[in-house]
């Protein structure tokens, strides 16, 4: 089971600024283990980013982006308590979704 | 397989390529600096903290229990400032421990786990998901976080263990007669493009001791101090330091103890 994202939103302006870190292995399939056996591509495939359950940021990753990554998307329009959600699913079909709420950066 | 390249994509390449120069102390006139900044805003070691604390209040072990009872010099269970004042004497043990070397005395005695077991698998293998004991080692110390260093050497085995470990940052030693002090006890020293860090400057020292564990950018895991000590004595090519041995404490309170003052603040960012 994958673990919990770490998720920041925080309103500077009229701009939330979304923060990600995600935990994930991201194998390129190009990689081989102490064996010599090479290692099969693990890595995340679609990640959706929504604001009060309407998607506003919808992407198809690689397995060019590094291991645990770090994301960031910037939104405008919404406001301190909206809720924003992020959801990954990868190529062997795990995923996970998790949500926070919009914060005014300090 | 079509592959669609975002915008955010490319944002975590570049930040792939920055961790490679990234080196571990900041100097003010540093154009690095920059970029250090902007990674340690989104450590992926915090994802570390939280695996830590459910591992910590988690039931585990052939003595199903958690390591709520375990004494970290504080009393049990008292975890806030405990990673401040670490290593210390404990008397149940009757030896100066520092943070992972107690940990490891609790799950041995506390959850019953087998000693050679966790020291087998206490340093994880680059890229992997990282070891139980640096997850567990990352959230005591996070603890801690914005608390002051403050070792005392207030019993006679400290200010042994210290001494001990002051001659082995001296002493010259091993194939390549190498000591710490020669890449440690310079300012503005390198190895190729890494800055090696100036260990016998007060200021050097408090940035080391306030940051371990730290997240390794090149390793994608969580490391420890004893991690960063036995890979020291490695590019020294001196035998294997053991994990939780005493030279491992010795060096670990002379550091510690120098760094007295520090902010804590971790998990740091090592490149």
């Amino acid at each position: 089971m994958a673990e919990p994202m770490k998720i920041r939103a925080l309103l500077k302006g009229d701009v939330v600024d979304i923060r990600v870190l995600i935990a994930h292995p991201m194998e390129t399939g190009q990689r081989k283990d102490a064996a010599g056996v090479i290692v099969p591509l693990h890595f995340i495939q679609n990640v959706v980013v929504t604001h009060n359950g309407k998607t506003v940021y919808e992407g198809q990753w690689s397995q060019a982006v590094s291991r645990n990554p770090v994301f960031a998307v910037r939104l405008r329009g919404a406001k301190i308590g909206d809720k924003i959600g992020v959801t990954w699913v990868d190529n062997k079909g795990d995923q996970r979704t998790d949500e926070t709420v919009v914060a005014p950066a300090s | 397989m079509p592959v669609a390249r975002s915008d955010i994509a490319v944002l975590a390449v570049v930040c792939l390529a920055t961790w490679g120069a990234a080196p571990v102390l900041a100097q003010s006139a540093d154009p690095l600096e920059v970029g250090r900044k902007m990674l340690a805003e989104d450590n992926p070691g915090e994802l570390w903290i939280e695996r830590g604390k459910t591992l910590f209040y988690q039931k585990r072990g052939p003595k199903d229990a958690s390591l709520e009872q375990c004494d970290f010099g504080l009393g049990s269970g008292k975890l806030e400032g405990a990673a401040a004042r670490l290593p210390r004497y404990f008397h149940d043990t009757d030896s100066v421990q520092d943070l992972e070397s107690r940990l490891l005395s609790c799950m041995v005695r506390l959850q019953g786990f087998s000693r050679d077991d966790i020291v087998k698998r206490a340093i994880s293998p680059a890229g992997s998901n990282g070891s139980d004991v640096e997850a567990l080692a990352l959230y005591i110390t996070s603890r801690s976080n914005g608390m002051t260093m403050n070792i005392s050497l207030s019993h006679q085995k400290e200010v042994d263990i210290y001494k001990a470990g002051e001659y082995l940052f001296y002493r010259r030693s091993g194939q390549t007669d190498f000591a710490c002090v020669q890449c440690h006890g310079e300012a503005s020293k390198r190895i190729r493009l890494q800055d090696l860090v100036h260990m016998t400057d007060k200021k050097g020292v408090q940035g080391v001791v306030s940051t371990w564990p730290a997240y390794r950018g090149m390793q994608f895991v969580v490391r420890t101090m004893q991690w960063r000590l036995s890979d020291c004595f490695w590019q020294m090519r001196l035998p294997e330091l053991k994990y939780a041995s005493d030279a491992s404490i010795a060096l670990t309170t002379y550091l510690h103890y120098q760094g007295n003052g520090a902010v804590i603040k971790v998990p740091g960012f090592k490149r």
